[in-house]
């Protein structure tokens, strides 16, 4: 099949790609390591404003007197941060065709039902030929402009909304927050902002998809959203497609302010490479995403699926400063092979009657070690604070594990707090039932995965909900008989 | 005259090394009830299983044949496309897929089986309400988690629903009788009779004639210790009505 793709992709590029786009491109990666001359170049770089430029200093600082945290329940093998390179230009074609990528890949690609297009850009194909792309981006900049929605680079923001990312920006995730947060305060690379005007309701849902193309944004992201009073906006991070990156240490920031009457709902899809089948590569992602219900009957939903990087640190949590904000959390979290996850979120209740509402569902396979971390606190000022966490586990085979740490902390006598959990495991005589109804294996663990996740995935908007079943159907192929 | 569809020879089976199958020799034509009786421990069950490609049975001897297809070199889910269908004694459950979606699947995995596109989804329904009807299930079944909090009559009466749906060739039923009510057996067997047909068989396991009273069948059989000992008409059920499994015992 590959060599169908291969010659609709000759027909796209032509003989073009001998004159090369390569070329126009600053090819540009600073040495590996990490020093206040290292952040100054990145800034310079980006031509950033020397308030930008203290700001991934003080970062950097901070970061320097920090350790890296050791409270998961994970092994993370000793990181030399010395040894990253903290700059890239934007990525380089790293193949001429699709013939010289991982059929593997491709494979999934098909199951996916990924475009071609797509596939080109998501295996790191030269596609200096697809254009089209640029004109779908255009139209919709030009719809988001005339509302006054704001929808560019973190990098572009700095540039040309300089107010805005100051007043916001790390509002939500101090510079010192966590390790992580720290070190991408310093170095991230770009990211998305997204600025939603009072009273606006979104008409699309914002994904950071049509910025792919845009650079390497992948290691160390930021992103930046800002719903403004009664404002609403849906916001999708990633793709379904599995990722590709020798970057091996990934670490992002989120932030989203949420102000009065607002609403935001951010969804992701993680699927970075998770290693080989025997623990081999893969991402560590180490990711902070925080978000605050600013403002008085604001609302926060947070709706993922994990499946993707061999170690997952990600709790995306909510501050329900305002009174009557509501916040959700509805996660799937996928781990098989040696992959390690320890994953939840945390809801701080500041504010009168706030509620909070978490779903997570962990699926673990093969020798995979799936934990679910979650912290709710009710602070003093918080009457009437209500939670309801739910916490599932799913286990394939007898090798993986599921750990459940919920932490409560409630310092208002008014509030109510509740906590479920359930462990459950696919048996072979599910499948068997399955089978004798004519269905295979693989589609049986689809079913039942699906059926599982049901309440999780049915948060993601339409076309991301259809294209995570597929991919928990593949994720898990092969884990049961 | 009729079609040879299920040959089994001297079908050896063992399960944790135990052999539980020692020689079984069966033949069913098309459109032919077979019943097949036995004490507790004969190895029925086990037969079923073994017919439909249970994973953890292993067959040391013997064949069995489906239209002359060797049926032990399929996996289950191809022996189930082929149209052997099993009720099964302990209906598994599946939380969170509703019926729906799961018939949904099993009903288009056997169109591409055979060919065929898959239903629309008004297609589709329609077809599930008219085989609901055929066997008296409620419709709200259909909109619940497979077998998940279905009492023990439902359970059986999904079975026969699904058979009703999957228009299988062979019906293998394991014990479908039992923990059923009289009204339930009543329906289950109804169902039962309004899907014989000249082409689909039937293989009806029990330990009692109750069953055998609504769902006639044309030949029965005595499975004990792992063998088939005596195999007549419908009156051999009747006759161990009478008699219990104990002379049964004695002879063998």
């Amino acid at each position: 099949m590959a060599k169908k793709d291969d010659d609709i992709l000759k027909k796209v590029t032509g003989s073009e790609y001998e004159f090369g786009f390569v070329s126009n491109i600053e090819e540009e990666i600073f040495p590996p390591g990490l020093n206040e001359d290292i952040i100054r170049k990145i800034s310079e770089k980006k031509n950033e404003p020397k308030w930008m430029l203290d700001f991934r200093l003080k970062a950097y600082r901070k970061w320097k007197s920090m350790e890296m945290p050791q409270w998961a329940h994970l092994r993370i093998p000793e990181i030399d941060y010395q040894a990253i390179s903290y700059f890239a230009a934007p990525k380089k074609p790293k193949y001429n065709s699709l013939d010289e990528v991982d059929p593997e890949i491709l494979e999934t690609f098909n199951k996916l039902g990924i475009p071609l297009e797509e596939q080109l850009v998501l295996a790191g194909v030269a596609v200096d030929a697809i254009v089209d792309s640029t004109s779908v981006k255009t139209t919709f900049k030009e719809t988001l402009s005339n509302l006054g929605i704001i929808f560019c680079s973190i990098s572009e923001a700095i540039q040309d909304h300089p107010d805005l990312v100051k007043k916001y920006l790390a509002s939500v995730v101090p510079v010192g927050d966590n390790y992580f947060a720290a070190l991408n305060s310093a170095v991230f690379s770009d990211g998305s902002f997204v600025y939603i005007p009072k009273g606006v309701r979104c008409p699309m849902e914002l994904s950071s998809y049509f910025r792919i193309n845009a650079a390497n944004t992948g290691q160390f992201e930021r992103t930046l959203i800002i719903a403004d009073e009664g404002s609403y906006v849906s916001y999708l991070e990633g793709c379904t497609a599995p990722q590709r990156d020798e970057n091996q240490l990934h670490a992002a920031v989120v932030e989203i302010i949420v102000h009065k009457d607002a609403e935001v709902k951010y969804s992701t899809v993680q699927n970075w490479y998770p290693g080989d089948k025997d623990g081999k590569g893969g991402i560590f992602n180490f990711v902070t995403k925080r978000g605050i219900c600013e403002g008085e009957n604001s609302k926060l939903t947070w709706a993922q699926v994990e499946t993707g990087s061999a170690i997952t640190w990600k709790y995306p949590s909510t501050i329900l400063k305002g009174d009557n904000s509501i916040s959700e959390f509805y996660s799937v979290a996928v781990t098989n092979n040696h992959q390690q996850a320890d994953t939840g979120t945390k809801m701080i209740h500041i504010g009168k009657n706030t509620k909070s509402h978490i779903v997570s569902k962990g699926i673990s396979a093969g020798y995979s070690e799936n934990s679910y971390r979650g912290l709710v606190k009710v602070m003093k000022g918080a009457e009437n604070a209500r939670n309801y966490s739910q916490c599932d586990s799913l286990l394939m085979g007898d090798k993986c594990g599921a750990h459940t740490f919920p932490y409560i902390e409630v310092e208002n006598k008014t509030a109510v707090v509740e906590h479920e959990a359930t462990t459950s495991k696919v048996s072979e005589d599910q499948i068997f039932y399955c089978n004798q109804r004519g269905i295979s294996t693989e589609d049986a663990v689809g079913l039942i995965v699906n059926g599982y996740a049901k309440e999780v995935i049915k948060q993601l908007p339409m076309e991301f909900a259809v294209e995570a079943q597929k991919l928990l159907q593949i994720t898990l192929e092969g884990s049961v008989g | 005259m009729s079609n040879k569809m299920l040959e089994i020879k001297n079908l050896h089976a063992e399960i944790n090394g135990k052999e539980i199958l020692k020689g079984i020799d069966l033949t069913v034509n098309e459109g032919e009830v077979h019943a097949i009786m036995g004490p507790n421990g004969s190895g029925k069950s086990t037969l079923a299983a073994v017919i439909t490609g249970k994973p953890g049975y292993e067959v040391t001897k013997g064949e069995i044949l489906f239209y002359g297809k060797n049926l032990l070199e399929m996996p289950p889910e191809e022996r189930a496309l082929a149209g052997i269908f099993l009720s099964f004694q302990y209906p598994v459950e599946i939380p969170g897929v509703t019926m729906m979606n799961f018939l949904k699947a099993a009903v288009n995995a056997k169109r591409k089986y055979e060919g065929k596109e898959e239903m629309s989804a008004a297609e589709f329904l329609r077809f599930i309400r008219e085989k609901q009807k055929l066997v008296e299930m409620d419709t709200n079944l259909t909109n619940r988690a497979v077998n998940e909090g279905f009492s023990g009559g439902e359970k059986k009466k999904n079975e026969i629903f699904q058979m009703a749906v999957l228009e299988p060739k062979l019906a293998i039923l394991d014990e479908t009788d039992s923990g059923l009510d009289i009204d339930a057996l009543r329906v289950v067997a109804n169902g039962v009779n309004k899907l014989r047909s000249p082409e689909r068989s039937f293989i009806v396991i029990t330990h009692y004639q109750r069953l055998l009273d609504y769902i006639v069948p044309d030949i029965v059989h005595i499975l004990y210790k792992g063998k088939i000992v005596k195999t007549a008409g419908k009156e051999l059920a009747l006759e161990l009505e009478e008699k219990g499994y104990g002379w049964i015992k004695e002879q063998f």
